[in-house]
């Protein structure tokens, strides 16, 4: 069953990459819709997977490596279909979908182990933390999709030669509201999930803050998108400076993800 | 039923020629009520603009309907036939429908691309739909042309690039800022240049234009043709941020603008993009300009590179164009082809049953002592009989509308059978998707 539904999610989101690039290529309405399509379904595939395995172990799939890249995953593409909604920024699809399906073919390379959960990890603080940071870490992918966008089209507009790439990117000014966007709703819910993280380190080891590189590396990306945040509301930051930042920092968070441990567990 | 295209274009004819031939949309009734009072013309519509004139029409007389609409334009316009002649071109057939097509696609249009015809193209239809002197065939085939033209827009690039100075500054100006709708425009200066890229910024959504000029009285009024505001030339520095879009165009032969002012501009903008086009030779704006975090600068010469990109961009688009409607003109043909098999095939039907009715009457009521069930074996007979014999020629008829055989047929059944009694009524014809 969880074979059949990690499948059917791949192939979904294989086809909807497919669609977006092709949707760089041409402009036909029909595809743009399609690709829209496909990737819902291929959520709602992996949504209906992720509670399945969840009602299988019991718990949230998010405790190991193998578990936290598909939900990652899961959560990249929610934040992207918000985003294309509101936006309707198609060609930011072409930059997202093939990570996020890449992290969901990752994340199957690795072992499953259905196991015994750890005792540690058997409290709420400790689902509620790891939400909130998938949540932020979504919002900081997207933001760092959009920077990447934006530095692309930049770039035609300093050098006045233009790319193909050039019509179907979007404003400057979207891609802006969209990085704002992510910064405002990212950056809290990586303080919270920072500071819920610290409440179930204490339940599980006795001391809020231990130094590890996990939650050392938090702090550092908490510090960034804490500067990045702060250029933005007090003097509007915003320009090549800032969307190399917010690559940076998404580069931070990824290294971080797939590199440091919790002490307290694996 | 065939469709004919009489006209003239400015690919034939000079301006002197179009507007004497031009036909006023204030009094279209009378030339369209003429148009299809001539002999053999069905349907007819009429469409003026000032690079084209053209009547489009249905007829079963080919030559003759065209040679009528040709005398037409010159009578009409109370001008020498030989004057008019020389620069009409016509078509029939498919040839008709592929130049429609063309045409409200904007491929045969002097800006390959441009929007107004297809607007002009409705105009003018919606008067033949308004004094009923277009029909079935003809509204279909506008329609079809319609919906052909959008197909066109939206799948090829053709009409999305800007061709002109004017119009690809603001393209550029949506790709930078977004939606127009909130944004101001600042003139520094003036000229023809500069006045007509406000006029699009303003066309396309711009709320707010301020103008400064050395002269103030001439910032003035500018600023009132605008609705706009007037700026003192010595207080340019303080409004400059408002600004989000700035066109300069003065004859200083240094730069009023250079890189330090845009840093303090954008600062005071909190960093929201400003736009800068420099129009003036020598340049009003330090090219280093460019070099400042969300300034960005474009002079003329920026510009004219996009516009001639574009350009031969729109002419490989054209081919595409060309693809979709070859498509397009096979579908719509078929259907034409067809609209006159079923009623011909009923009309034929109805010949046959009046006869075969007309004989077993005849027959029936002369006959003495009729067996009991003869009747209906009689009625049987000549029904199987009928039938048996319309069999070929129909299944042959429905047949000959996928080739393009159905006009001689349908002439020559009509014709032979003696069924001039074709009926024009709508509801007759089935509209087949």
């Amino acid at each position: 069953m969880t074979q059949l539904f990690f499948f059917l999610t791949v192939a979904l989101y294989g086809c909807a990459t497919a669609a977006y690039l092709a949707c760089l290529m041409r402009t036909v309405p029909l595809l743009t819709r399609w690709a829209a399509r496909l990737l819902v379904a291929g959520f709602t595939a992996h949504l209906l997977s992720t509670i399945h395995l969840a009602s299988k172990m019991k718990y949230l799939p998010l405790t190991n490596m193998q578990e936290s890249l598909s939900f990652f995953s899961l959560a990249i593409v929610g934040a992207f279909i918000f985003f294309e909604r509101r936006y309707k920024v198609t060609t930011l699809g072409s930059f997202i979908v093939p990570v996020a399906l890449m992290m969901l073919i990752g994340s199957s390379s690795l072992n499953v182990e259905v196991r015994q959960l750890h005792p540690v990890l058997q409290t709420n603080w400790f689902w509620f933390h790891a939400l909130l940071a998938f949540a932020s870490y979504s919002c900081f992918t997207i933001a760092a999709g959009v920077a990447v966008m934006y530095l692309i089209q930049r770039y035609f507009l300093k050098t006045k030669h233009f790319g193909a790439l050039f019509q179907k990117l979007p404003s400057l000014e979207t891609m802006d509201e969209i990085s704002y966007r992510c910064l405002t709703v990212g950056f809290p819910l990586l303080t919270v999930a920072i500071i819920s993280g610290s409440i179930w380190a204490e339940k599980a080891v006795g001391s809020y803050w231990v130094w590890d590189p996990k939650q050392t590396w938090s702090l550092i990306i908490w510090l960034i998108y804490a500067a990045l945040l702060h250029g933005r509301l007090t003097i509007g930051w915003r320009g090549k400076r800032a969307a190399i930042l917010s690559i940076f920092g998404f580069i931070v968070v990824l290294v971080t993800f797939l590199s440091m441990k919790h002490s307290i567990t694996w | 039923m065939n469709i004919i295209v009489v006209g003239l274009s400015h690919k034939t004819a000079t301006v002197e020629i179009r507007e004497k031939v031009a036909f006023s949309p204030n009094q279209i009734e009378k030339p369209l009520s003429d148009l299809i009072k001539l002999e053999g013309i069905i349907e007819g519509v009429i469409v003026s603009t000032c690079n084209r004139v053209e009547i489009y029409a249905t007829t079963r007389d080919i030559a003759g309907g065209i040679a009528r609409i040709k005398r037409f334009m010159a009578e009409y316009h109370h001008l020498p036939f030989e004057t008019v002649e020389s620069h009409l071109y016509n078509y029939h057939g498919e040839a008709a429908i592929r130049h429609v097509f063309r045409v409200a696609s904007s491929l045969d249009s002097m800006v390959v691309g441009e929007p107004q015809i297809l607007g002009q193209i409705k105009t003018s239809y919606g008067y033949a739909a308004e004094f009923k002197t277009s029909g079935i065939i003809l509204n279909r085939f506008l329609h079809k042309a319609f919906s052909v033209a959008k197909r066109v827009r939206t799948e090829t690039k053709i009409a999305s690039s800007a061709v002109s100075v004017a119009f690809a500054a603001v393209e550029l100006a949506k790709k930078i800022l977004g939606d127009l709708s909130d944004k101001t425009v600042m003139l520094i200066g003036a000229g023809e240049m500069c006045e007509l890229a406000a006029k699009h910024f303003l066309n396309s959504g711009a709320k707010g234009v301020m103008v400064t000029n050395r002269t103030f009285e001439r910032a003035e009024r500018l600023a009132e043709e605008f609705g706009g505001e007037a700026i003192r030339f010595e207080s340019l520095f303080d409004h400059l941020h408002r600004a989000d879009i700035v066109l300069s165009s003065t004859g200083a032969p240094h730069c009023i603008i250079g890189p330090k002012d845009a840093e303090e501009v954008v600062k005071k903008r909190r960093f929201k993009p400003i736009f800068f086009i420099d129009i003036a030779v020598p340049r009003d704006i330090d090219p280093k300009v460019d070099k400042v975090e969300n300034a960005y600068l474009f002079t003329v010469d920026h510009l004219q590179e996009i516009v001639q990109a574009n350009l031969a961009q729109r002419s490989l688009e054209a081919e595409k164009a060309e693809e979709i409607i070859n498509q397009e003109i096979g579908q719509f043909y078929k259907w034409l082809s067809t609209l006159e098999v079923t009623p011909t095939i009923v009309a034929l039907r109805n010949r046959f049953d009046e006869i075969r009715r007309a004989e077993l009457d005849k027959t029936i009521s002369g006959w003495k002592e009729l067996p009991p069930d003869a009747e209906k074996r009689l009625e049987a007979l000549t029904l199987a009989l009928m039938n048996k014999l319309l069999h070929a020629p129909t299944s042959a008829l429905k047949q000959a509308g996928q080739g393009g055989r159905v006009d001689l047929y349908v002439d020559a059944l009509r014709q032979l059978f003696d069924l001039e009694a074709l009926q024009r009524d709508d509801e007759e014809l089935e509209l087949e998707e």
